[in-house]
């Protein structure tokens, strides 16, 4: 007699990846994404010395560098080791210890139950995550113009409303999207297919690291030179 | 009943497994042994589609497994359970979810029959107080008790134990080799067992086939293995004088007789 698989459990799966990439990325990428914006702030002021230069451009600047950069690939990046080596551990684990064995011999679709919710998941969450570190990178700015008396924040709000591009919000979702699915993909690969013991786990793991950070910067120059 | 005809199988130029054959006779314990690196785990990924052979064809219930599209071959997947070496239980699921995950996966059964299901089998492996247990927290023979419970609670028709004793006291290898028997009969399964466990072999082989360096060597039951003349299965099963002591005890029992003109009295000195 057949027995179908239920559908509900992989939609469990699909939530419980959400909550370990979304919820538990998300400390790092705030605290990542405040300091990232409000260092933008003191050094772009630094740069910016020429007193013909209204003190509302560094808003702008930082506005763009974090929407457009910092907030897509260095978030990415982050991520790339944080959600990459626990998706690439997770799946070698289970692969070492047959426990993907286990699901096979129950008549699973391992790609399918394991590997699918990581890449949809992801796709779901980063780009979230990348618009949280927009939002919270340019508020680090804002705070530090403010802290360190570089830029008053009456001016900081007005400098972020001035030449606002919102393609510049699409095409960092764009990065997102692509990067979630970079990070989410390879670090699957090194993970599902590992050979060995403990050693070759860790090594798949810092592999699947090295190449998505690798890969996110070739496909952010795609990406910029074709979009921008 | 599993047919396993002229299997072969390398890893590059390494041949593994060259042209075994063998009926896994339904209902029974059906055992393979051998050396390390006889390729009986492999011969045992090979019939339940973990690896693919290149050659030769394994039957369920004369059904051709090796011919089946994944599809085929997934519904055949669904009426195995199998018990792993390192038990492959879930590490972050407790033993009540270890043992549910395949009625969650392929039953839309309310929780409380699920329930009901799990503390059967549960029960049924002798494993009591446990449901909220995680797998850490197990000794090696509980973990192989759940390994059987997960692997028995979809009622499957094929069961597939690979060195169900590797890791256990004596004493805890035979309540498994026990529960492994008792389970067998009890539910109609056929049992195939990957085990180098003596004990095992004699507790529970109903079919033996024994293999060397990748090779058929010698095939029967656990009563004619005492009467076996094949000498490299006499010097795998009866590797140690104890064992060869006992050999021709269990001899002289049968038959009245002691082998080899051997004189009790020179098995007593």
């Amino acid at each position: 007699m057949s027995r179908p698989e239920n559908a509900k459990m992989y939609w469990k799966e699909f939530i419980h990846q959400c909550s370990e990439i979304g919820i538990g990325s998300l400390p790092i990428v705030a605290i990542i994404s405040v300091f990232m914006g409000a260092v933008s702030t003191v050094q772009t002021a630094y740069q910016l010395v020429s007193p013909l230069i209204p003190l509302s451009v560094i808003a702008q600047v930082v506005r763009d560098t974090v929407i457009l950069e910092f907030a897509p690939t260095l978030v990415c990046i982050v991520l790339a080791g944080v959600v990459g080596s626990k998706i690439a551990s997770e799946l070698g684990n289970m692969r070492v210890s047959e426990q993907i064995d286990a699901l096979e011999i129950m008549g699973i679709n391992t790609k399918t139950y394991l590997v699918l919710p990581k890449i949809v998941a992801a796709l779901v969450v980063i780009p979230m995550l990348v618009v949280i570190a927009g939002v919270l990178g340019i508020w680090g700015g804002r705070l530090a113009g403010s802290l360190t008396n570089i830029i008053p924040t009456s001016i900081f709000d007005q400098g972020l409303l001035e030449a606002f591009a919102p393609y510049n919000v699409i095409f960092a979702l764009y990065k997102g999207y692509s990067f979630a699915f970079i990070i989410s993909s390879i670090s699957a690969y090194f993970g599902y297919y590992v050979k060995g013991g403990a050693l070759e786990i860790g090594r798949a793991s810092t592999k699947a690291v090295v190449i998505s950070c690798i890969m996110i910067l070739f496909a952010d120059y795609i990406l910029a030179a074709l979009l921008l | 009943m599993i047919e396993v005809k002229d299997i072969k199988k390398s890893f590059g130029d390494k041949v593994v497994i060259e042209d075994v054959s063998a009926v896994m006779k339904a209902g029974q314990c059906n055992l393979i042994i051998g050396t390390s690196g006889s390729g009986k785990t492999v011969l045992m990924k090979c019939m339940v589609g973990l690896f693919e052979p290149d050659a030769g064809e394994i039957l369920y219930s004369g059904e051709s497994f090796t011919k089946m599209n994944r599809n085929e071959k997934t519904e055949i997947r669904k009426q195995i359970g199998m018990l792993f070496q390192g038990s492959a239980l879930f590490d972050s699921l407790t033993v009540q979810e270890n043992v549910m995950f395949p009625l969650n996966m392929f039953t839309n059964w309310p929780l409380k029959k699920k329930l009901e299901r799990v503390n059967e089998v549960l029960d049924r492996v002798n494993l009591k107080d446990t449901n909220k247990k995680f797998p850490a927290e197990l000794s090696g023979g509980m973990k192989k008790r759940v390994g059987i419970a997960r692997a028995i609670v979809l009622n499957p028709k094929y069961l597939f134990c690979d060195e169900p004793n590797s890791g256990l006291d004596p004493q805890t290898s035979l309540v498994i080799d026990r529960l492994i028997r008792e389970i067998t009969l009890e539910f109609n399964i056929t049992t195939v067992v990957n085990t180098h466990d003596m004990n095992s072999v004699m507790e529970v082989g109903n079919y033996i086939l024994y293999m060397y360096h990748g090779k058929k060597e010698w095939e029967g039951s656990n009563k004619e293995i005492i009467f076996s003349k094949n000498q490299r299965l006499n010097e795998f099963i009866f590797a140690s004088e104890f064992l060869k002591d006992a050999k021709e005890m269990r001899m002289l029992e049968e038959t009245g007789k002691m082998p080899n003109d051997r004189n009790i009295d020179d098995m007593l000195k």
